[in-house]
């Protein structure tokens, strides 16, 4: 809430006095730009960025999604493409794949890299060492990482390390990206793999800002490992866990670059299909740019929901 | 608040930088289309790229001795990496509005290419002045380019398909090189033997991805006699007893005798790779997938021939075919159409020079003697005058290709909006290849409706 210095009005008690003199508070905007110059003129920079790079496509999406071009005539259609997108057979799947990816990514790619940082706060020894272990992934390319996995990790032969490491267990094999029920569990695993290490080194900083003293007065009160991580370190770190996880949500939603790279496109069937690779399968593969736009419209209406639900948390930390 | 001169100056050369920048990334040509001296630019895409150092001095070689021979006309080469084979490269490029002057496509791209408003109606232009082969170009390749009565692009390739089988791995199978498979019984019978052999070696290989799946489908139903699309082109055309053989045929071999390989979802260069390391016996193709093996993969063209493509219970009702063609970027003047003609001409359209030098292809061990590109009608004297250059120049064996030249099956070319579709058979060609209890009608029923509601949007 902003804080005024109209006359008639009361400043609400407890609250801080301004920082500068109220005088200062009403200098023109011409003024105001002149003063802070250098700011104004780096903001310049990012705007154009932002405005050329992200608004100005994601504007002309918009548009593009109530329109329709043949023959170079563009025409407006009203919600067609968004009924058409709704209707194509690939939609509610591509959808379920999602959420069922994010799902999973939740599970997985958000409990792991949490149980990971607290084994690495734990280590007194070596931790530096192991830190780098863990964010190695992290500095390969994306692409290099997902092939590894294609040809040597999910390779559906016995040669496929995977495989080979399932059958010197005596237990079965699996065809991996191939076998539709594998698909998205595979990519998790191959999306953990690659991500963790960023995620790791954030709950490492949460961790190792939790005051010592707690651990020890829950020792003292006789708390062992697992009852510290409950009434200590996941308390301490509620904010961080439910912020990571709201990125985890927004970040998995746009799964893309998996079924791309791992299932060549959509996947036994459209078992891989994801909600991002419809959009790119409709507007390069099906020439539907219109389609496309629709459907990344709503994707952008879903994701803002998430991503409100983020700000609202961000806000609370602050 | 005083702000330090050099924090200002350092701020202003930031967005001034930035400025400029954007300026530059902007990709209006500044190329007037003529200059003052009255000379004629063009720009052309797919220049070789520099990996491919003889194609691009060829290509380099050739430009300047165009240009010599046309002193008023200045070819720009642009090199457009993947775009030139690549679908969403080609899209994105069109999208954007940034194809050259002159810009290659496939066969199938013409009703992408119209829809996108950026072809140029270029009828009144192509005749035997600009082209003078022009009267011998096959009249079915310049009916692909042609949309009410009006011609889009000049076709610079053809191609059909059949059977491409390695001999290395047929003898060792104990099969006869010189009598491959003549039907799909056949194909799998010997598909089987292959993949005896052991050692990761699939008898019978196939495609399900990156839309090549569609591709090939196309190609096996045409080889049973069936079509894609009806007659009018407005529904889909293969959820029927034909399209569940193709299925049924690939799910055998797959499921029923594991002659097809453990790995799947194969795109082209995936197949491609496995072929070229001796790992594939048999798949359809045209003969540029053995130039392709020798290229790009490491194979060897003697071990590789072909045969016709083979059908359900005897000779193939018809293979598919295709290729590419360049079209013209609308709003040249008739200067720059002209100037883009003689050079497609000179390049693509004139036997002894440009893709037709076989001279210069010889000693550099591109292949001459495969039975492409099929761009001059039977009997044509660009023809007659094509094939003699290229038997007497041949540097891979003729002999390979006897049969499949001996054999010839009707082509048929691809279906309207044919990426798109290929993109939607690729789930039924997959769900087959991976997937040992896939309903094939449910397959078929659900690619149906998708092709059903795409055409739907296109029309």
């Amino acid at each position: 809430m902003a804080i005024t210095t109209v006359p008639g009005t009361t400043r609400q008690p407890g609250r801080p006095e301004p920082p500068y003199p109220s005088s200062r508070r009403r200098t023109s905007l011409g003024r105001k730009v002149r003063d802070n110059l250098t700011g104004h003129t780096f903001l310049i920079g990012a705007l154009v960025c932002f405005a050329v790079f992200s608004w100005y496509p994601m504007v002309r999406g918009i548009v593009m999604s109530f329109q329709r071009t043949r023959r170079g005539e563009t025409t407006w259609v009203g919600w067609d493409n968004y009924t058409r997108i709704i209707d194509d057979p690939s939609f509610w799947t591509a959808w379920k794949n999602t959420f069922y990816f994010t799902f999973l990514a939740l599970v997985l790619g958000y409990a792991v890299p949490f149980f990971v940082a607290i084994l690495l706060n734990e280590f007194r020894h070596a931790r530096g060492y192991l830190r780098i272990l863990v964010y190695l992934p992290v500095m390969l390319p994306p692409a290099s990482a997902l092939f590894l996995f294609k040809f040597y990790a999910y390779d559906p032969s016995e040669a496929g390390l995977f495989n080979a490491i399932l059958a010197a267990l005596h237990l079965p094999t699996s065809e991996w990206m191939q076998s539709p029920g594998m698909t998205m569990p595979a990519m998790v695993l191959a999306s953990t793999w690659m991500n963790m290490g960023s995620a790791v080194l954030i709950y490492l900083a949460a961790l190792q800002n939790i005051p010592g003293e707690l651990y020890e007065a829950a020792e003292l009160d006789g708390a062992g490992i697992w009852r510290r991580i409950r009434h200590v370190t996941i308390p301490q770190t509620r904010l961080i866990l439910a912020l990571l996880a709201m990125m985890q949500i927004v970040a998995t939603m746009q799964l893309f670059i998996e079924p791309l790279i791992l299932a060549n496109g959509a996947g036994t069937g459209d078992s891989a299909t994801s909600v991002a690779y419809l959009i790119y399968q409709h507007g390069f593969f099906q020439n539907d740019l219109n389609g496309a736009a629709a459907l990344g419209v709503i994707m952008l209406i879903v994701l803002a929901g998430f991503s409100a639900v983020y700000v609202r948390l961000t806000a609370k930390q602050d | 608040m005083s702000v330090p001169q050099y924090r200002k100056a350092a701020a202003i050369a930031l967005v001034a930088g930035l400025g400029l920048s954007l300026t530059a990334c902007s990709t209006k040509s500044d190329d007037a289309a003529k200059d003052a001296s009255g000379k004629v630019t063009i720009t052309v895409d797919c220049q070789p790229v520099g990996a491919q150092k003889e194609l691009l001095k060829n290509w380099n070689d050739d430009v300047v001795e165009f240009q010599k021979q046309n002193p008023n006309i200045v070819i720009k080469s642009v090199s457009v990496g993947e775009q030139c084979n690549n679908p969403p490269d080609f899209t994105a490029r069109l999208a954007g509005g940034t194809v050259t002057d002159v810009f290659y496509g496939y066969m199938t791209d013409l009703q992408q290419v119209l829809d996108s408003g950026q072809a140029m109606d270029i009828t009144e232009y192509v005749n035997k002045d600009t082209i003078p082969t022009w009267d011998s170009v096959d009249p079915a390749l310049k009916g692909v380019f042609t949309d009410g009565g009006k011609l889009y692009a000049v076709p610079v390739k053809n191609y059909s398909m059949g059977l491409v089988y390695n001999k290395v791995l047929f003898q060792r199978a104990g099969l006869d090189v010189n009598n491959p498979p003549k039907t799909w019984a056949e194909v799998r019978a010997a598909a089987k033997k292959i993949s005896a052999l052991g050692n990761g070696i699939a008898g019978y290989s196939e495609y399900s991805a990156g839309n090549t799946g569609g591709w090939h489908f196309t190609s096996l139903l045409y080889s049973q006699g069936g079509q894609v699309l009806t007659e009018d082109g407005k529904k889909a055309d293969f959820n029927n007893a034909m399209g569940k053989q193709v299925l049924q045929n690939l799910k055998d071999m797959r499921y029923g005798d594991n002659s097809m390989g453990s790995r799947q979802l194969l795109q082209w260069g995936d197949l491609l790779t496995n072929a070229g390391a001796g790992k594939v016996g048999m798949f359809i193709g045209a003969p540029d997938a053995t130039q392709a093996i020798v290229s790009q993969f490491q194979g060897k063209f003697q071990d590789w021939a072909m045969g016709p493509l083979p059908g359900q219970d005897g000779a193939a009702k018809a293979t598919l075919g295709g290729g590419e063609g360049y079209f013209f970027k609308k709003g040249l003047t008739p200067e720059q159409v002209k100037a883009g003609l003689k050079w497609i001409a000179y390049q693509k359209l004139t036997p002894g020079k440009g893709q037709f030098d076989y001279v210069r292809a010889k000693p550099q061990n591109y292949p001459v003697g495969l039975p492409q590109p099929l761009l001059f009608a039977n009997g044509s004297d660009a023809q007659k005058k094509e094939v003699e250059l290229r038997k007497a120049n041949a540097n891979v064996d003729t002999a390979n290709f006897a049969i499949f030249e001996a054999n010839p099956v009707p082509i048929k070319g691809e279906p309207r909006n044919a990426q798109a579709i290929y993109a939607v058979l690729d789930a039924a060609m997959s769900g087959v290849l991976t997937n040992p209890n896939a309903n094939i009608d449910a397959l078929l029923k659900t690619a149906e409706e998708k092709v059903n509601q795409l055409l739907a949007t296109a029309s």
